[in-house]
């Protein structure tokens, strides 16, 4: 990169089922309040502003018209892209480069709990003629997925289990997470089939939140802040757009997104030189695959990496230390912003109980969902 | 056809008419989280009371109810009632329903309007309608009140107020 881009401040609201309490505005505001001040930044001394979100999700059309207020973004510009937080921050790290920004601000949201017909909404992304005229759940795609990614890698459903397993016991020490438990193969092995191979429990839960990050130029971030993140790399990638022609055995987007970030960075082996990764889990099977099309492990290897303990929050590579999208909650666009939230607090040496010790940097990565082929990687680091 | 050879003229009804399409009719439902601000709003007009937020720093009395002030970038500092009484700071008169159908020539037309609440800062308007008038004699800057559905039939929605009329 051009330039490092330094990431000083974070909020985050917490991860819940539902958030009746505050309307999407509050819930936005109280993120932005918590990263201003950490930034040490009035909204006025911010440049910019970035958010993500998806007007099918918000229940509004030409939903950016709804964002400055809670942001302190009156009258200043602002711009809502329809993607995935990371996308937006990607966007943010771009402004920054130009040398026309020094400071951003990047917000994402979920109100999934307000949208009533969330499957409707999700099949309405499908194509018109090929895909809805066969009245099949939004799940379908990931259940088709699943069987190709199992069958040709040689990764198991059980070792799927074990993804689900890991990452609902981490969340239990997530104050954020919404959905920590102590679950064993079993449950997720029996509970109610979906789009078989795809089961209930392998599959993220929707949750409430929003988050709030603001980045800065390097000179700006070492001015601002006693201890900045570091962004050394961030891409994304779209795939095939029509998923009959996906090859569903790997991720590609992903393996382009973090040939693209290892290159930024200057990553040559990654599972030796990061300390721990956030990764999309929205199903179970994501983790893996997207394990492996990110060369943290060959080719049906993942799986086996899983359930010898080695992505475990005490394991050689952490691989969702926060409880992921399975244990914190799936939050549609704002997917990414939690992964990234998370691995600052870890980078800052600020994750409780769940620190991972002498944790120096970590790979970040966001999937858009069904019926996407669209993911962003950042690499991170504190030094 | 090529779609180089595409000659790019309209189709006339009855090629419209042949034309295989494709139709989808979404079911698109939500219930919006009030939160702190809205749900006070709301709960006033049930009570048959116009609320507004108040920032001490840069002094606006602002409405609708908002729980933070977005240009003092701070929590407000609670709620006045204001007067369901205000000023016309712009309106226009309809012919057309929302759908864009069209008002029969017997039906009253619409008057949807900004309407400046007495007690609220300059600028703090709502939107409403204005009723009970002859749509000739609306004018900018003209008196209007708050005609409000009985207080059991209030369900704290801003129709709650009927519209304004002059006085």
């Amino acid at each position: 990169m051009k330039q490092r881009i330094g990431i000083i401040g974070v909020g985050v609201t917490g991860f819940h089922t539902v958030s009746p309490a505050l309307s999407f505005k509050e819930m936005t505001y109280s993120a932005a309040v918590k990263a201003y001040l950490e930034a040490g930044l009035q909204p006025g001394e911010i440049d910019s502003f970035v958010t993500a979100s998806e007007d099918f999700l918000e229940g509004y059309s030409i939903f950016d018209e709804y964002v400055p207020d809670q942001l302190g973004a009156v009258m200043r510009p602002v711009h809502t892209v329809t993607a995935e937080f990371l996308q937006a921050l990607g966007i943010g790290c771009m402004m920054i480069q130009t040398g026309h920004f020094r400071t951003i601000a990047v917000e994402a949201h979920s109100k999934a709990s307000n949208v009533k017909t969330l499957d409707e909404v999700r099949a309405f992304a499908f194509d018109p003629v090929y895909m809805r005229p066969l009245k099949e759940s939004a799940e379908f795609l990931a259940g088709l997925e699943m069987k190709r990614f199992l069958e040709s890698s040689g990764n198991s459903e059980r070792q799927c289990a074990a993804v689900v397993v890991k990452n609902r016991k981490n969340a239990l020490n997530n104050d954020l997470a919404a959905y920590g438990a102590l679950l064993t193969i079993d449950d997720v092995l029996q509970s109610p089939p979906v789009s078989v191979p795809l089961k209930h429990l392998d599959i993220a839960q929707r949750a409430d939140g929003a988050i709030v990050v603001v980045i800065a130029s390097e000179n700006e971030a070492k001015a601002l802040s006693k201890n900045p993140i570091w962004i050394d790399g961030i891409a994304w990638c779209s795939g095939q757009g029509n998923p009959w022609c996906r090859d569903f055995e790997e991720a590609e987007y992903a393996k382009r997104a973090a040939e693209k970030a290892y290159a930024m960075a200057k990553i040559a082996h990654p599972r030796k030189e990061l300390d721990f990764v956030e990764i999309c889990d929205e199903y179970s099977y994501k983790e893996l695959q997207h394990l492996e099309s990110m060369g943290f492990a060959r080719k049906g290897e993942a799986g086996d990496l899983t359930e010898s303990g080695a992505t475990a929050i005490d394991g050689e590579l952490p691989v969702n230390p926060s409880g992921g999208s399975l244990g914190v909650g799936h939050t549609f666009e704002a997917s990414g912003g939690m992964k990234l939230c998370e691995a600052v607090f870890q980078l800052r040496h600020q994750a409780g109980k769940r620190q991972i010790k002498n944790a120096k940097r970590a790979l970040v990565q966001s999937w858009r969902g069904v019926p996407t082929a669209t993911g962003t990687v950042a690499i991170l680091s504190n030094e | 056809m090529k779609i180089d050879q595409v000659p790019m003229k309209g189709l006339t009804s009855e090629e419209y008419e042949r034309a295989i399409k494709i139709k989808w009719q979404p079911k698109l439902q939500y219930a919006w989280d009030n939160g702190i601000a809205i749900g006070k709003y709301l709960a006033g007009l049930k009570e048959g009371k116009i609320l507004a937020s108040q920032c001490i720093k840069c002094g606006r009395i602002m409405l609708p109810v908002r729980s933070f002030c977005e240009l003092c970038w701070r929590p407000t500092d609670g709620e006045v009632e204001v007067k369901d009484t205000g000023v016309i700071n712009t309106f226009a008169i309809c012919h057309v329903n929302w759908d864009a159908s069209r008002l029969r020539p017997d039906e009253p037309r619409h008057i949807p309007a900004v309407i400046e609440i007495d007690g609220a800062s300059k600028g703090q308007g709502i939107m409403h309608v204005i009723g009970n008038v002859d749509p000739k004699k609306v004018k900018i800057g003209m008196r209007v009140r708050a005609v409000w559905k009985p207080a059991q039939e209030r369900t704290g929605t801003i129709t709650d107020i009927i519209f304004f009329e002059p006085y």
